[in-house]
């Protein structure tokens, strides 16, 4: 008897080991919908959606850092009580895409990159359109958001997303080697170009430029290049990286880094360039305003008093940098309680609350804020002209607006990479990346 | 009368959790990886998944990026287990004979294996830095040129075989200690009679007693090394210019980059089935010497 005793012990716990196992994968499905209950919201006119509770996923930003402060004060106002979840970027997307694919309702509201996986979520039928609910209240006006900053988070003429964070690409360059070398601040490409060549002087560690180099990152910052010469990715349902001016735009930026760029920066994306930058070993430097903490901030630069701002060089076509959505906020499709979403993200993206997140440095898309004084405090006084200008005459895209993005990335950016490497017939490395984009292109129309 | 039925099937009760898990967790995401590599799927909610038959290893087999990751998995695999055996074989002699402190140095030696790959990978990635890099530093201060090390599309490999080494030799020089303390005593007795030298002794008696373990090391880290994902990740990404792809960071690319489900699924199968024959062939040979020696 007592030894069956422990027989039965040791089956039950193994037992309760499998239910266990069992109940875990179950409970994978369990979504955190509609806990209101009719008629228990004394004020339900003034808080319809009392009660109800969405979940919001951010990435590692800083937006979600200055937005979770000011949740309990919506929480509120509205009774609607906000879950919030924060990943690192990449492995936000593959989260999304994990729990998208299930056909999750949750999270409700989520962050996203509009231009790198946008199209996809769209395409997957995981983003709710929110054109309708974006017009339903004239005090949230909507034409108060910057054309280009919209036109980033638009897929096939449907607003897909609300922009919280916008970027532009600015020159960067170092205010003491431009005086002492007797040199203005570049305003074309051309003169971009002569002065990189006089201060690049490697023998006292001092590079003439640096951006990034890796295949991947940098096909979103040679984008300007390839706007101001007059080149696109693509032109209609065509692929346009083989063109004159895209070819010239790739030869110039690749012919830079290989000739005057540090060592390395082949395997360079921005964190090690802007860290190059900011050792105060490099001149010039191209990239997105948003990450100019890294280059101001004393506890991380050697330089952070020299550093300059410009807007990007002009090439034949003008100056044109990109200007786009870089985050933006979007709903799940299969949400279980829109409405209450879109109050969330109506707060989130109103007047007020993005006056707060730019404050704290979030370069937000409504111009009514950046006209504001206060709307510029976040960002040092030398960068605020230089940001309004160059969202003025920006382009809404910095890669090519496709479902495959990623891919389209690698086909575009082993162009400069070849460049970078020494290769110097670059019309035909275009000619079969060209191919390549083409046929991704060609297969987007397929779905 | 229930409790014998317990008594007599104890047996699969106690493992049945076991089976389950492996059933669960391992045998399902096979199968189920094997079929998908017969569709087309991007995990589109609207559009379902298109069978496309053998499509997907033809369009593989004809892509020049596939047989470019697997020489590059080769190159990285050969020179990696090649150095790590020889390193490895020599740490562990070194290591089994008694000086002092040995207890320290064993422990010291071996933290390079339980450290987080990823971490060490930006450590390493750091150490690599052509202009501020510690390499560099310590190449310039002997009076040698710097290199580019991982910015290099030919130094990239060499240098990331440098990395696994540091980390996996360890592994390696533990295994074969612990085949080094089963060798009996009395052949070297025997050779110390006949006049033989401490290089005839490693050759003619360490070396051929060694040989099963060195296979079983050999194995062991063959199938990780193939499979060597997080440090190039973590450093290259596959770059520069696709350089230092290898078979498992394209699958990678083209599942989670490129979501092509479809064709990521089916280079796993044909990595799967790569990794497996070589496995295969590993133990067929060690069988093989056993029952030769």
């Amino acid at each position: 008897m007592k030894q069956s005793f422990k027989q039965w012990i040791g089956v039950g716990a193994t037992v309760m080991m499998a239910a266990t196992v069992v109940a875990g994968c179950g409970g994978a499905n369990n979504t955190t919908q509609e806990t209101a209950e009719p008629g228990t919201s004394p004020a339900a006119d003034a808080k319809p959606f009392a009660g109800k509770t969405i979940s919001l996923v951010t990435a590692n930003h800083p937006w979600a850092d200055a937005i979770k402060p000011l949740l309990p004060d919506f929480e509120k106002e509205t009774g609607i009580k906000v879950k919030v979840e924060s990943f690192f970027e990449d492995q936000l997307t593959q989260k999304l895409t994990v729990q998208f694919t299930s056909g999750s309702a949750t999270p409700d509201v989520f962050m996203y990159r509009p231009l790198q996986e946008g199209k996809l979520f769209f395409k997957n039928g995981w983003i709710q359109p929110l054109d309708d609910y974006s017009k339903m209240d004239a005090d949230y006006d909507f034409n108060d958001f910057s054309k280009s900053a919209i036109g980033s988070t638009t897929v096939d003429a449907k607003l897909a997303g609300i922009p919280i964070i916008t970027e532009q690409e600015i020159l960067y360059y170092r205010k003491d080697l431009l005086e002492k070398a007797g040199i203005s601040v570049p305003k074309t490409i051309d003169d971009l170009v002569a002065a990189v060549k006089k201060l690049h002087d490697p023998k006292n560690d001092i590079y003439g430029f640096v951006a990034r180099g890796q295949r991947s990152p940098l096909v979103t910052q040679v984008s300007s290049f390839l706007y101001s010469e007059g080149a696109d990715f693509t032109n209609g349902d065509k692929a346009a990286i083989n063109t004159p001016e895209a070819v010239k735009a790739f030869t110039t930026y690749g012919t830079l880094l290989k000739d005057y760029g540090p060592p390395g920066v082949l395997n360079m994306s921005w964190p090690q360039a802007i860290g190059i930058f900011a050792q105060g070993k490099v001149a010039f430097y191209t990239d997105a305003n948003s990450i100019y903490k890294n280059a101001t901030d004393p506890s991380k630069s050697q330089v952070a008093d020299k550093v300059g701002f410009a807007v990007f060089p002009a090439g034949k076509a003008g100056s044109k940098p990109y200007n786009i959505t870089s985050w933006g906020l979007a709903m799940n499709s299969q949400s279980g309680s829109k409405d209450a979403t879109w109050e969330f993200i109506k707060w989130a993206t109103g007047k007020e609350i993005v006056l707060k997140t730019q404050q704290k440095g979030n370069p937000g898309a409504r111009a009514s804020v950046w006209d504001k004084p206060e709307g510029a405090t976040g960002f040092p006084a030398e960068m605020v002209p230089v940001i309004k200008e160059s969202a003025k005459g920006g382009v809404d895209h910095d890669r090519p607006t496709v479902i495959s993005v990623g891919e389209a990335r690698d086909a575009v950016g082993e162009i400069v990479q070849k460049v970078m490497t020494g290769e110097t017939n670059i019309q035909a490395v275009a000619d079969k990346a060209n191919q390549a984009l083409q046929a991704i292109m060609d297969k987007d129309k397929t779905k | 009368m229930q409790y014998s039925w317990f008594n007599r099937n104890l047996k699969w009760i106690y493992t049945l959790p076991a089976v389950c898990f492996v059933l669960i967790m391992m045998l399902f995401p096979i199968i189920y990886t094997f079929r998908i590599s017969f569709y087309e799927w991007s995990m589109s909610a609207t559009s379902p998944p298109v069978w496309v038959g053998l499509d997907n290893y033809i369009a593989l087999l004809k892509d020049e990026r596939f047989w470019h990751a697997t020489g590059s998995t080769f190159l990285f695999t050969i020179m990696a287990l090649a150095l790590e055996i020889a390193l490895g074989v020599a740490i562990a002699l070194l290591l089994s004979r008694e000086f002092k402190g040995k207890n320290i140095v064993k422990t010291v030696f071996l933290l390079p294996m339980v450290a987080t790959p990823v971490a060490m990978g930006l450590v390493w990635m750091l150490i690599y830095e052509p202009t501020i890099g510690a390499a560099n530093m310590m190449l310039k201060s002997m009076g040698l040129q710097p290199l580019l090390w991982l910015a290099s599309p030919n130094q990239v490999i060499p240098s990331l075989v440098i990395v696994d080494v540091w980390q996996w030799t360890p592994m390696i020089a533990l295994i074969i200690m612990a085949g080094l303390a089963t060798i009996p005593t009395d052949p070297y007795e025997a050779a110390d009679v006949d006049g033989a030298s401490a290089w005839t002794k490693f050759v003619s008696i360490t070396l051929p007693l060694l040989r099963p373990t060195i296979i079983v090391a050999a194995m062991l880290r063959l199938i990780d090394v193939l499979k060597t994902f997080d440090i190039i990740y973590a450093t290259t990404q596959g770059g520069p210019n696709f350089a230092s792809e290898t078979l498992n960071l394209y699958g990678y690319v083209l599942g989670f980059q490129y979501f092509k489900l479809g064709m990521a699924s089916s280079l796993l199968v044909l990595f799967f089935a790569l990794v497996m024959g070589l496995t295969l062939f590993m133990i067929w040979m060690r069988k093989r010497l056993e029952g030769a020696s």
